[in-house]
């Protein structure tokens, strides 16, 4: 297939953008609809090239697709900048993902936001987001990708910010922004480390370099840190996950397409894509693996006191990516990146669903819900189809991915192994918990101002979930047989086979394991034959701190940014401002005047005395002449 | 004893500066400009005496002379006007009273 | 030997002319002592075999610039005092000295290519010829002559009724 059209991918959202921004919201504002079709059509075509990209790259076994690429920068002796498009199995697969999960948010979107005052400047973000997400799965070299990195943190800030007259959503905007900063200086360190080192930013060659041993051992892993900083900013892992949350400020869609598939999926990507770093070096591999599978465990104990759907989600997803980083540090880019893949697709349905629910109820918090399987029935379905997926029940998506990396966790990590087996329980736990919480039971009111009595969503809402839920049941075959492996170069596919459920112990225990979550919820929160007060009760000290989020936020905020950095650093440096430097250019100025008032003496208006001082100036230079020579 | 040429020469530099104490240190306009007459002429000493005890047939000395007593008549002629135009004005001439370019 | 006569007796005189004018009190005393400074600068002149220096000095000096200054003298009768001096006495004095002293220890120390060859005896014609003559100043006879008619006018300007 002709490489320009490569190029199109990310660029035809970008036109998109374009158009919205400088042709239909100046000129077509009172049709709102254009700009949500404008965006579709953009990445409906995207969808169609990432296709062909796809069975291009499979056609070619495997390997890269030939893209030539682009001069951009080119400084005499030293520094020479291309811009081109890398096109592997792992740029096809993610291409896959981000195209399929626009293209559903983008059509659920036009239901959810009828009717919003910013309607085009939602298209224009999302599709602008979207060229981004897919220019920085495209980028050959680090440089490119980092631009595009920053360009996706930019749409998150605009998207989660997008009601902005809500003191939340604009404070929740510049909390994301400026943690994945956090995480981004890292990055750019880790880069700039690789350029002096190396003096490539070419992601093709990292493979070699690594290889050949051109980047030696300690910088190979300060480089890998520096990278997956980078990844630990973007993915929400601990420590900086505190953004996550605060990000379901944001429309629904924008959760489901940016903080649920694509955007912190970045980290992940970019972990894969720079692979070749990390399995050179023990030590970056074993972080990566400790960092999520931590991390993994932290997110789900926090989610099993949320209230809040959208949180549950939230810490879900952080959870999640935990598990996805664990896969890539034991295991390899195979089974983090495939798990990523499918976890793309239910999550994004269930955040939809989430949306769907506050659509009808007008609230998000799962107290004010309940009994909305029977006015609801496609939201409900789906989203149990979804939670299924998520909790790793046989034979659905998420099953597959899961139980692969607990497999590569117990074969290199033992303790993360139990550790993500914990996070099983409580993962199949706090969905089923929201499930329940949501869907079961009798109606309770809803939000305080919402209309009455509340109703299924409209197709254009329903049509891409049900799409979604087929999606996160079949997205797993993909690695029955072990293709998906294949595919990714990892070796020839060692897949479980489809009954490995009744042969193998470990995808059995996984599965016992969710089912016991799910029927500890049931306990719970539906038949009541355990009072959820009084566990709560029992474990009352350990609730508080789930519920507080184990005070990070509170770390963050008021120790770091209030205390030292406000107070102590910033208002010390205000004193320097105020004192020597405009002490200073004060003080140069007052001494101009002092010296000048000084020095206007000598202007006494009298000849006689400027004579003397030309005789003065005479007698110098002849004294000096005599004496001197 | 012969008179040389250093004679005519500390002669000169000892009427040289007599005319700069004068014309430095006093508050009369008109003894000023008295003083910068004598100091005048005696740069003219000294240049009628190179002129005579090194190259005594060239006289090019005498000529400068002589545009030294045209540009000293002419000076003499206006700095007396603007002694006579300051006493209209301000109906002194003590120099040290006409200080307009004080800061 | 007459000359080093004269070129004492008219020295040690200008020297106390000079200082007269400098140094006494009332001004027409002054101008007086300056007109006899004048005179003893011209017989200085003679000495020095410039005859026609000498005449032009008397001529124009004396009886010129001299009366000019008695002129103004007599225009601003009322107000002058000789003799006073402003604060800066001290100073001028200091440098004066100094200058003397330096002038003098370089006429000194300097070796003068004196030569040995006789004045001219008149000098107005070769004066004539080297102003008026082939290769001579006339241009810059010219440009007095310029600078003369604009100190009149500048004179005229400076003092005439408004």
């Amino acid at each position: 297939m002709p490489h320009q059209l490569l190029w199109l991918i990310f660029l035809l959202p970008l036109f998109s953008f374009i158009i919205i921004s400088f042709v239909l919201r100046p000129f077509c504002n009172d049709k709102p609809q254009l700009g949500g079709y404008t965006t579709i059509a953009a990445i409906g075509g995207s969808f169609v090239i990432s296709v062909f990209a796809l069975f291009a790259v499979m056609a070619n076994s495997g390997h890269a697709l030939p893209v030539p690429d682009i001069e951009w920068v080119l400084i005499e002796g030293g520094v020479s900048i291309h811009l081109g498009l890398l096109v592997d199995p792992l740029t096809a697969v993610m291409l896959i993902v981000v195209t399929v999960v626009s293209l559903m948010v983008q059509i659920y979107s036009q239901g959810y936001m009828h009717g919003d005052a910013g309607y085009h400047r939602y298209f224009a973000f999302m599709s602008l987001f979207t060229a981004s997400m897919l220019g920085l799965v495209l980028a050959d070299n680090l440089v490119f990708m980092f631009v595009f990195w920053e360009g996706v943190g930019l749409c998150s800030y605009l998207l989660i910010g997008f009601w902005f007259h809500k003191p939340s959503a604009a404070n929740a905007a510049k909390k994301a922004f400026i943690v994945t900063r956090l995480g981004d200086f890292g990055f750019l360190a880790g880069i700039l480390a690789l350029y002096f080192n190396t003096g490539t930013f070419d992601i093709a060659m990292l493979h070699e370099l690594a290889v050949t041993g051109a980047i030696s051992g300690t910088i190979l892993t300060w480089v890998a840190i520096g990278v997956f900083s980078g990844a630990v900013g973007k993915s929400a892992q601990f420590p900086l996950h505190v953004w996550l949350p605060d990000a379901m400020e944001g429309p629904t869609p924008v959760s489901a397409l940016i903080h649920a598939a694509t955007m912190v999926a970045a980290g992940v990507f970019l972990v894969a894509r720079t692979f070749p770093l990390f399995e050179h070096s023990m030590e970056a591999m074993t972080t990566v693996a400790i960092i999520g599978g931590f991390t993994a465990i932290f997110a789900a104990s926090i989610g099993l006191v949320m209230t809040d759907i959208k949180r549950v989600l939230a810490y879900s997803t952080i959870s999640q990516l935990g598990y996805m980083m664990l896969g890539l540090g034991t295991g390899g880019v195979a089974i983090g990146i495939f798990h990523l893949f499918n976890h793309a697709f239910f999550k994004a349905l269930l955040f939809l669903g989430a949306g769907s629910v506050n659509h009808a109820t007008g609230t998000f918090d799962m107290r004010q819900m309940g009994g909305l399987r029977k006015v609801m029935p496609w939201t409900y379905a789906t989203f149990v189809i979804a939670s299924l997926s998520l909790a790793g029940v046989w034979p659905l998506a998420g099953f597959w991915s899961k139980d692969e990396i607990l497999a590569s966790s117990l074969a290199s990590q033992p303790i993360l192994f139990y550790l993500a087996l914990i996070t099983v329980f409580m993962t199949a736990f706090y969905m089923f918990r929201a499930i329940f919480m949501t869907f079961g039971g009798e109606y309770r009111g809803g939000a305080p101002e919402a209309h009455g009595h509340p109703h299924e969503s409209p197709p254009v809402m329903v049509v891409p979930m049900v799409i979604l839920a087929v999606l996160a049941v079949v997205s797993g075959f993909w690695n029955v047989n072990g293709q998906f492996s294949a595919f990714m170069g990892h070796g020839a596919g060692h897949g479980p086979g489809f009954f490995a459920v009744l042969t193998h112990p470990l995808p059995l225990l996984s599965l016992v394991v969710a089912i016991l979550g799910i029927v500890l919820a049931y306990a719970m929160y539906s038949a009541k034959w355990l009072s959820a007060e009084r566990i709560r009760g029992m474990f009352g000290p350990i609730h508080t701190v789930l519920a507080h989020k184990y005070w990070f936020d509170e770390l963050y905020e008021d120790v770091f940014v209030r205390k030292s950095m406000i107070n102590g650093f910033f208002a010390g440096l205000q004193q320097f401002d105020t004192n020597v430097v405009d002490g200073t250019v004060n003080g140069v100025a007052d001494g101009t005047i002092a010296g000048g008032r000084a020095l206007r003496q000598i202007q006494t208006g009298q000849l006689q005395l400027y004579g003397l001082f030309i005789g003065i100036g005479i007698l110098a230079i002849m004294l000096s002449v005599l004496f001197f020579g | 004893m012969l008179v040389g040429l250093e004679h005519y020469l500390i002669l000169s530099t000892v009427l040289f500066a007599i005319g700069l104490y004068g014309a430095l240190s006093k508050r009369n306009a008109i003894i000023i400009l008295m003083s910068i007459e004598i100091m005048l002429v005696a740069v003219s000493i000294a240049l009628v005496a190179f002129s005579r005890y090194i190259v005594p047939l060239a006289l090019t000395g005498q000529v400068f002379v002589i545009f030294i007593m045209v540009v000293a008549a002419a000076e003499a002629a206006v700095g007396l006007a603007i002694i006579i135009a300051i006493y209209r004005g301000y109906e002194t001439i003590d120099a040290t009273k006409i200080n307009l370019m004080k800061w | 030997m007459g000359l080093a006569i004269a070129f004492w007796i008219l020295a040690i005189v200008s020297v106390a002319a000079a200082l007269a004018v400098v140094l006494l009190r009332d001004i027409f005393r002054a101008a007086l002592a300056l007109i006899l400074c004048f005179l003893t600068i011209a017989g200085l002149y003679v000495t020095l075999s410039a005859d026609f220096l000498a005449a032009v000095q008397v001529l124009i000096y004396v009886g010129a610039i001299a009366i000019l200054i008695i002129l103004a003298i007599m225009l601003t009768r009322e107000v002058q005092r000789g003799g006073l001096t402003n604060k800066l006495q001290i100073p001028v004095l200091v440098v004066v000295v100094l200058l003397l002293g330096a002038l003098i220890y370089t006429m000194v120390s300097t070796p003068w290519a004196v030569s040995t060859a006789m004045p001219l005896v008149p000098t107005t014609p070769v004066l004539a010829g080297k102003l008026f003559g082939e290769g001579g100043f006339i241009l810059v006879v010219e440009m007095a002559a310029v600078l003369l008619l604009v100190a009149i006018l500048g004179a005229i300007v400076l003092v005439r009724e408004k």
